[in-house]
């Protein structure tokens, strides 16, 4: 019996050492390393544009997750990524939960549609008392004389409104809940602001895509999603009043118009409801977060590097004129080069990584 | 004498492992549980149908996914089971051995074999859109749809476990109601059924055990609203789905909430299995 326990442990002992020699071997070898990020579905398919234009380009493997932003933040805060991402900043409460300083890099701009699917119509127009008395379950059916006011050309139908949100929790659901919180005061005191709330009407489905495609499937459906998914699934958007009392529909010129005004150092601000004239009012950043200092875990220099030189390629010229292509709006000068000087500031055992 | 002691060792150590992540996974549930039930009471926690996940307003209730779940696997259970005992008839009575009950009885245990996810693809494009064009509430999504689906997925476990124990059923009694001049029909009312009661019950007691537990399907046409269903064609929420919806971003109490609610389905499940169990043995 004490036999077999000898032959057992040695065969542990020895698989374990030839692990670490694997591990060691990689580690070694520039071409083969590899960088995980995880989180927000919203800038989701702007960064898997990237990578796979980044990995063709430096054979630098990246992977990404898209497990939404309080996934993103969980996933850094338990170290298992290089990177998290996430479309709600870390208030200082909650950065002071994670073990050590992190920092924000803004990497694009997006805006959250309140999509419909409405046979027939093609183009709305909604105030913002309107909308949030959709949210608050007060106005039920799309032919209310409140959303016939404002659409005296389109013939809306008897048709209750099926009101669609996120089940999981959510940037997305944070920048709309921001906006609404801004433009209701109902709505700040009654449902907040948040990546998961409470919601006084209507269903829910997970993730951006589940969301884009129960509207797609329902007629009478309205919910809020990522820009990017009504594009691409062809789901029609309302056009939304912003507070210079203008209807903006959502653009490249007009999200971008949203950062046109001041932005703090870290870059932490919401950019919902701008004064902008010609913004369009749930345009919002979304970011990258990681360690300020790489050296946690064993990590080695060589991967610290990798993930910053990636970093700055994502905020860099080249990786911006893709934004526009996959439907979010490119950094305004101004960000890049905050996210430049905040990028310098990391460091891998108290040198600054990125040269 | 060496060898038997060996293989006596391997089975030791296989059991103890079984043993230890048992109570392993209970063990790290109720400690993840208790937060929870901590701030709000275990039958507070039970029966409050408040679910706010709010930060600063933040209140936890299991009940509308207690509801949800019970409400769609009872559904399941009564829309299943004229199907599948009328099918198990067919199969191990009338057309005993036939090849068309050959056949049907393969099908019904492919039907088995399919995924969660399938079933609930073809609930989220096909049923659905059918239900909706009835012009209830919610679009299609919600209970009942939850629970016709339900049914289809359960009909093959109930359907297989009918076939056996009606199969089981001597044929001297059965061949003796005949000879007394009975009709098939009396056969089936006054000695089948008598005869395999209690394996009949247990069969379905075991279905409902996978209905209750069952959560892509679900996830996926219940609506995932947080609400206790108000009809049958509303939106809910079940407890395996809005731990499948939840679990990615929660932390802090939020984590706990869904913790306990895996706990308290866990314990359903088990009781519920371990009663199907019980009446099997008992009467078998």
């Amino acid at each position: 019996m004490k036999k077999i326990l000898v032959i057992v442990l040695v065969m542990a002992v020895f698989s374990a050492v030839a692990r670490n020699n694997e591990n060691a071997v990689t580690a070694g070898d520039s071409k083969n390393i590899s960088i995980s990020g995880a989180g927000a579905t919203f800038p989701m398919p702007f960064y898997n544009q990237l990578i796979s234009d980044y990995s063709t380009k430096t054979g630098t493997l990246v992977t990404y997750g898209g497990i939404g932003s309080g996934g993103g933040i969980r996933s850094l805060k338990d170290k298992v990524v290089d990177f998290g991402a996430t479309d709600a900043f870390l208030t200082n409460t909650q950065a002071a939960e994670l073990s050590a300083p992190i920092v924000h890099i803004p990497t694009c701009l997006g805006a959250v549609v309140l999509a419909y699917n409405l046979s027939g119509v093609t183009s709305l127009k909604l105030k913002n008392d309107v909308l949030a008395k959709i949210f608050l379950g007060e106005i039920t059916k799309w032919n209310d004389k409140l959303i016939q006011a404002e659409n005296p050309e389109v013939k809306l139908p008897d048709l209750n409104i099926s009101v669609i949100y996120r089940s999981d929790g959510s940037g997305t659901t944070f920048i709309f809940s921001d906006y609404m919180s801004k433009i209701s005061e109902k709505w700040a005191k009654t449902v907040g602001t948040g990546k998961t709330l409470k919601w006084p009407v209507g269903m829910s489905a997970k993730g951006n895509p589940g969301v884009a495609g129960t509207i797609k499937q329902t007629n009478g459906a309205f919910g809020y999603i990522g820009s990017e998914y009504a594009f691409a699934e062809k789901i029609p958007f309302v056009k939304l009043q912003n507070k210079a009392g203008n209807f903006i529909e959502p653009s490249v010129a007009s999200v971008s118009a949203a950062a046109q005004g001041d932005i703090p150092a870290d870059t932490r601000v919401m950019l919902t409801n701008s004064s902008d004239p010609k913004a369009y009012p749930i345009s919002a950043f979304t970011w990258i977060i990681l360690y300020k200092e790489q050296s946690y875990n064993d990590r080695t220099l060589q991967q610290a590097e990798e993930t910053v030189k990636f970093l700055n390629w994502l905020i860099g010229s080249d990786a911006q004129a893709v934004a526009q292509k996959v439907d979010y709006a490119p950094l305004p000068e101004k960000a890049v080069s905050l996210a430049k000087t905040i990028l310098k500031s990391v460091t891998y055992k108290g040198v600054p990584v990125l040269k | 004498m060496k060898s038997e002691k060996i293989t006596k060792l391997i089975l030791l150590i296989a059991s103890v492992i079984i043993l230890l992540i048992f109570s392993g996974m209970a063990w790290s549930m109720v400690k993840g549980a208790i937060p929870a039930f901590g701030k709000f009471g275990f039958f507070g926690f039970i029966f409050s149908t408040e679910w706010n996940p709010t930060e600063d307003h933040e209140v936890y209730g299991a009940m509308p996914f207690i509801a949800g779940t019970l409400i769609t696997s009872l559904l399941a259970l009564i829309i299943c089971f004229p199907l599948s005992f009328s099918t198990s008839l067919f199969i191990a009575e009338y057309f005993r051995k036939k090849r068309i009950a050959v056949v049907l009885g393969t099908l019904v245990d492919l039907l088995a074999g399919v995924p969660s996810i399938v079933y609930g693809l073809w609930g989220f494009y096909t049923i659905r859109p059918l239900i909706a064009s009835l012009g209830f509430e919610g679009q299609g999504f919600g209970i009942f749809t939850s629970g016709l689906i339900l049914a289809i997925m359960i009909i093959p476990y109930a359907t297989s476990i009918s076939n056996e124990i009606i199969s089981m059923v001597p044929n001297e009694l059965k061949e003796a109601a005949y000879s007394l001049g009975a009709t098939r029909l009396e056969v089936i009312t006054s000695v089948i059924i008598p005869n395999s009661r209690s394996g009949l019950v247990a069969g379905y007691i075991l279905a409902l055990g996978r209905a209750l537990g069952e959560t892509m399907a679900v996830t996926m046409l219940i609506g995932n609203a947080n609400i206790i269903p108000k009809g049958l064609f509303s939106p809910g929420n079940s407890m395996a789905s809005v731990i499948a919806n939840q679990f990615g971003e929660a932390d802090g109490l939020k984590l706990s909430a869904l913790i306990a609610i895996g706990l308290l389905l866990f314990a359903v499940t088990a009781l519920v299995n371990a009663t199907g169990k019980m009446i099997i043995r008992k009467f078998a």
